[in-house]
């Protein structure tokens, strides 16, 4: 039970704050600018491609900073070229523009990489064992990526706090029309947090494509739940998408190594024994397994928190 | 120092500002009334470029029309909207720093003299501007925007739901910022706080100015009173 809770707290963190480095950069963008970008974990799986091309020529480490700062131009350039045209025609032009993007970059890297995933592989220095608990080992990577997402986790909460560039973010979250009236270029700044968040996503590309799979479905796996964690975290609050990306990594992570049902705690209890006897339905339900549960489950939290709290955990406005 | 000419501004359909003709001299304050509704925060938001509008509006011989607001403010108008816009989750201290345009580069106004001008700002600087009174975020607005260092600020509605010593002190704020040369829009309803400051006023009808003068020809002529500003 001991080794089973403690992998299972490590690999949710791990995940959890992969989800993070996705998560950050669309809630921004989300509050500040009002996109909902469905394009997001698109730029996610440019960041895996390009790092696995770059890593073919001159390996893996020049590629963890060659591929961010890729996708941070292209996100920046589809910012200024694209989105900042189309938002003169409201919201409704703003979603489908990135629907369409995000269709266009997947067909891109099929054209490019086929339908088949490519051999993206862990680099060799990191591939052994980072330590031995009870029979289970940690690899290397999976430390290696929990460093590299805290440290940016660190630097985007000092930007934001501490320096004048992330004051000024923080205020367009709320009242972008007033920093434009201070004087502030507002629309230079959406090009920078746009860039920036497609950066952080090119930055979970890189570390996450090697370690799960890199293939033309990789953004959709991991669009849908990104959507789920900003809003359950609360619009344009980081803490808040920190805190939904690691709840919501720890449900699914500890759903998926519970091999029990319903009718296993009813059995056990011994208290309602019409249940245990119940046809139907309710029998199929009753024995269904928590394990079978865990892809479900963010979505049900996030029912919870829209009918609970529609601001999210911490947000500051209505979802 | 600001000079409107035919001025249209449309949300949609509506057709809001309906050629509007304005101007301010340098060190004025000059007032805009008129009733809820008739397009005079929108005038404030056409001037800034918030809202998009046709016409012409030159400060200080340039054309602004068109320009995107932050460009307007480094022309030199500042902005404090009605809803004060005050930014939570930040301090009183960093809000007031925002109002700097360029922080290498120091202005007319410092953070001493806002302190001076408003000794509560100082006491409450470290706690964040959501958590003020409503006198005293429209205290921060103002200060904010000051402190982008402008030669005219654009207030609307300053004394809107606050106590009669308040309304006071933001008076006697626009009288020292006049002092200093800089040109005040006032967008207001209490016509005591109007009377007693401005050199000229505006009246806006239905989208139009109908009425042009000082605060004596407003008093000499009650119909216009009672046709555009009573109730």
């Amino acid at each position: 039970m001991l080794e089973f809770v403690t992998f299972s707290l490590l690999n949710s963190l791990v995940y959890g704050m992969l989800l993070f480095l996705l998560s950050s950069g669309l809630t921004l963008i989300f509050s500040m600018m009002g996109v909902l970008n469905f394009a997001h974990a698109s730029f996610y799986m440019i960041g895996a491609y390009v790092a696995y091309q770059v890593s073919t020529w001159v390996g893996f480490w020049p590629a963890l900073l060659i591929a961010p700062g890729i996708v941070g131009i292209i996100g920046a350039l589809v910012e200024r070229y694209g989105l900042r045209k189309v938002h003169q025609y409201g919201q409704l032009a703003e979603l489908l523009f990135t629907f369409g993007l995000a269709f266009i970059i997947e067909e891109l890297v099929i054209m490019i990489w086929g339908r088949v995933g490519v051999d993206y592989k862990i680099p060799s220095s990191l591939e052994f064992t980072l330590f031995d608990l009870f029979d289970t080992s940690f690899p290397a990577y999976k430390a290696f990526m929990l460093v590299i997402s805290v440290s940016i986790f660190l630097v985007l909460y000092y930007v934001l706090v501490r320096t004048r560039v992330g004051l000024i973010i923080q205020a367009a979250l709320s009242h972008p029309e007033m920093v434009g009236a201070l004087g502030h270029d507002v629309p230079k700044m959406f090009m920078l947090v746009f860039g920036g968040g497609s950066a952080l996503a090119g930055v979970a590309g890189v570390i996450g494509g090697n370690a799960l799979i890199t293939e033309p479905a990789m953004a959709a796996q991991l669009g849908t739940i990104v959507f789920v964690v900003i809003v359950v975290g609360g619009m344009g609050s980081l803490t808040g998408a920190l805190v939904a990306s690691l709840l919501i990594s720890f449900l699914q992570t500890f759903a998926i190594g519970f091999d029990y049902s319903l009718y296993d705690l009813v059995n056990a209890m011994d208290t309602w024994p019409f249940l245990s006897e119940a046809a139907g339905p309710w029998n199929d339900l009753l024995h269904v397994k928590v394990a079978q549960t865990g892809p479900v489950l963010p979505y049900l939290l996030l029912v919870l928190v829209l009918v609970v709290r529609p601001k999210g955990l911490m947000g500051v406005r209505e979802t | 120092m600001l000079k409107i000419q035919n001025l249209h501004t449309f949300y949609g359909n509506s057709h809001i500002l309906q050629g509007v003709d304005l101007f301010i001299k340098k060190g004025e304050i000059v007032s805009l009334l008129g009733r809820n509704g008739v397009g005079r925060s929108t005038l404030c938001k056409s001037i800034m470029g918030l809202v998009r509008a046709t016409g012409s509006i030159y400060y200080n011989g340039t054309e602004i029309i068109g320009l995107p607001s932050h460009q307007i403010a480094h022309q030199g108008i500042g902005y404090v909207p009605e809803d004060r816009s005050i930014f939570p989750g930040l301090t009183v201290l960093q809000n007031l720093e925002l109002g700097m345009k360029n922080v290498k580069k120091t202005g007319r106004w410092g953070l001493d003299d806002m302190f001076r001008l408003f000794p509560q700002l100082e006491e409450r600087k470290n706690l964040q501007g959501e958590l003020l009174s409503g006198g005293e975020q429209q205290m921060l607005a103002m200060c904010r925007t000051l402190m982008g260092n402008p030669d005219l600020m654009m207030i609307d509605e300053p004394t809107e739901g606050l106590a009669p010593r308040l309304v006071q002190e933001i008076g006697d704020f626009l009288q020292e910022i006049a002092g200093h040369g800089i040109s005040t829009l006032l967008v207001e309803q209490k016509l005591s706080i109007t009377l007693n400051i401005s050199q000229r006023l505006y009246i806006m009808g239905h989208g139009k100015i109908v009425f042009e003068g000082t605060p004596q020809n407003l008093e000499d002529y009650p119909r216009i009173r009672q046709e555009w500003l009573e109730v």
